[in-house]
């Protein structure tokens, strides 16, 4: 049997133009599975956009992509269920409980034996505690755990993670990590983050992004290689200041 | 869909805003039939319903830019759009759960509203004196009018971040749709260009449905009119 091999993420020149400001300037690049990708540049430099026109929100100027084979712009919503999206800022429904709205989320991707499933990625993401309250009430570490939870409820493909770790503390820091590094074993992940520990600490992969341009593409570490500096950080400031 | 539909229709029933929304309609409805005395039936005389279903086109005019306000402004402002737009679910079935979970609300601060038909026909003399055929025409057209309303209001939440905003901005436009063709039609001197303007308000349907004649016209008008406030919702939440 001929098996057609696809990669999880491939994107083609893909941009998007504000008037005359190019947030995203013909990027390329693709994704593996089982391995960490991390998507990593100044504030302003294209991460989220770029994030954002993969997962559908936003319309590319030009160039396309596919996700598991799937063309995010002639069949979106094929696209969009391999996908599993953490927006930057974890936005969520506050007003909901945790379950309920797990439970929406599970009815959008039209999920079957959905309460079974709500109850397995509960556990997962380490949410048993707080499982009964309303979103609202939950700390910020326990929200980005039930963005994850939203994230991982249709067991997608690919993740694509924008910021997951930002204004966490230290200890939830390094569970949240430990779970995106649990989550990275069979699927492909994508996160972006401007914390250059996060990167040596989860990720396999580097795409270094400045001004909407791609100015480095490698494993983790294959960049320390080809740059001599001993740090990532001076690496990272080398190629973006 | 439903899933939209039913988060919709559940976050108004848990939030008050069904609760408020509804309760100051039928209070304020209630005091303007009952008590007041320019529009109380009682002080009018006869038994009839006209008077209830000449204002409520004014209180939907406030009623239903509430209840729609939030619908998309909110997710905007808090971000749960974009959490929503990147489900695997089309723009149309979000827009129509929200339209939907919207016309529900309407319905659902009409009903009681049935209890005015049962003490005004009580009141008649003799009892029951009551058209009951124009009661039924004006509760259809209500409904139709609180469906239009609500396409417009749903269209002026797509449009901001800010549910004042969205919500100024459909209560002119309701307005505007509901009296301003008949009193730009006035402007005209021609008889023809005057009938052929105000039978683009909704207020000329309106009444023309209140009087009992369910008319296939002002039917397809009613519902073009909303599939087209839709259609411009779709336009105003594309991807950008």
């Amino acid at each position: 049997m001929v098996k057609k091999f696809y990669m999880s993420i491939s994107v083609r020149n893909l941009s998007k133009h504000y008037d005359k400001q190019r947030a995203v300037d013909s990027i390329s690049f693709e994704a593996k599975p089982g391995r960490i990708l991390g998507f990593l540049g100044p504030n302003g430099a294209g991460k989220s956009t770029t994030m954002r026109m993969l997962t559908g929100y936003l319309e590319p100027t030009s160039g396309d992509a596919e996700i598991s084979g799937k063309n995010i712009l002639t069949s979106a919503i094929e696209a969009k269920k391999q996908i599993g999206y953490l927006p930057e800022n974890t936005p969520l429904y506050t007003e909901m409980y945790v379950k309920e709205f797990l439970r929406f989320i599970g009815q959008t991707y039209q999920l079957k034996n959905l309460p079974a499933r709500v109850d397995e990625v509960i556990k997962m993401v380490g949410l048993t505690p707080e499982q009964h309250k309303k979103i609202g009430m939950l700390s910020k570490g326990y929200r980005q755990r039930v963005g994850l939870a939203q994230a991982i409820i249709h067991n997608p493909a690919v993740l694509i993670l924008d910021e997951p770790t930002s204004g966490l503390d230290p200890n939830q820091l390094v569970d949240i990590r430990a779970l995106i590094k649990e989550l990275g074993k069979n699927k492909t992940v994508v996160i972006s983050t401007h914390i250059m520990q996060e990167v040596e600490a989860i990720c396999d992969d580097i795409i270094i992004i400045n001004k909407g341009r791609i100015v480095a593409n490698d494993t983790l570490t294959g960049i320390k290689q080809n740059h001599s500096q001993h740090s990532l950080e001076e690496i990272f400031r080398a190629l973006t200041a | 869909m439903y899933a939209v539909f039913k988060r919709e229709l559940l976050s108004f029933l848990s939030s008050m805003v069904a609760y408020i929304t509804i309760g100051i309609f039928l209070a304020v409805s209630g005091l303007l039939l009952w008590f007041f005395p320019d529009t109380s039936v009682l002080d009018y005389g006869y038994a009839d319903l006209g008077g209830f279903f000449s204002l409520v086109p004014y209180l939907f005019m406030f009623l239903i830019p509430a209840i729609t306000m939030r619908s998309f402004a909110e997710e905007q402002k808090e971000g749960t759009y974009e959490l929503l737009v990147t489900k695997p679910i089309s723009q149309w079935q979000i827009i129509w759960a929200k339209y939907l979970a919207c016309v529900i609300l309407v319905l659902l601060a009409l009903i009681p509203t049935l209890i005015y038909y049962y003490s005004i026909s009580k009141l008649g003399l003799p009892e029951g004196n009551i058209d009951s055929g124009s009661v039924i025409g004006s509760y259809i057209g209500l409904f139709l009018l609180g469906s239009a309303f609500t396409a417009i209001g749903i269209f002026a939440s797509s449009l901001t971040k800010n549910q004042i905003i969205a919500f100024a901005i459909a209560a002119a436009l309701c307005a505007f749709a509901f009296l301003g063709f008949d009193y730009t039609s006035e402007i005209f001197s021609m008889q023809s260009f005057e009938t052929t303007i105000s039978s683009l308000g909704i207020n000329q349907h309106y009444q023309s449905i209140s009087r009992g004649v369910l008319d296939t016209r002002d039917l397809i008008y009613f519902i073009s009119f909303s599939v087209l406030f839709l259609l411009f919702t779709k336009l105003a939440t594309g991807r950008k």
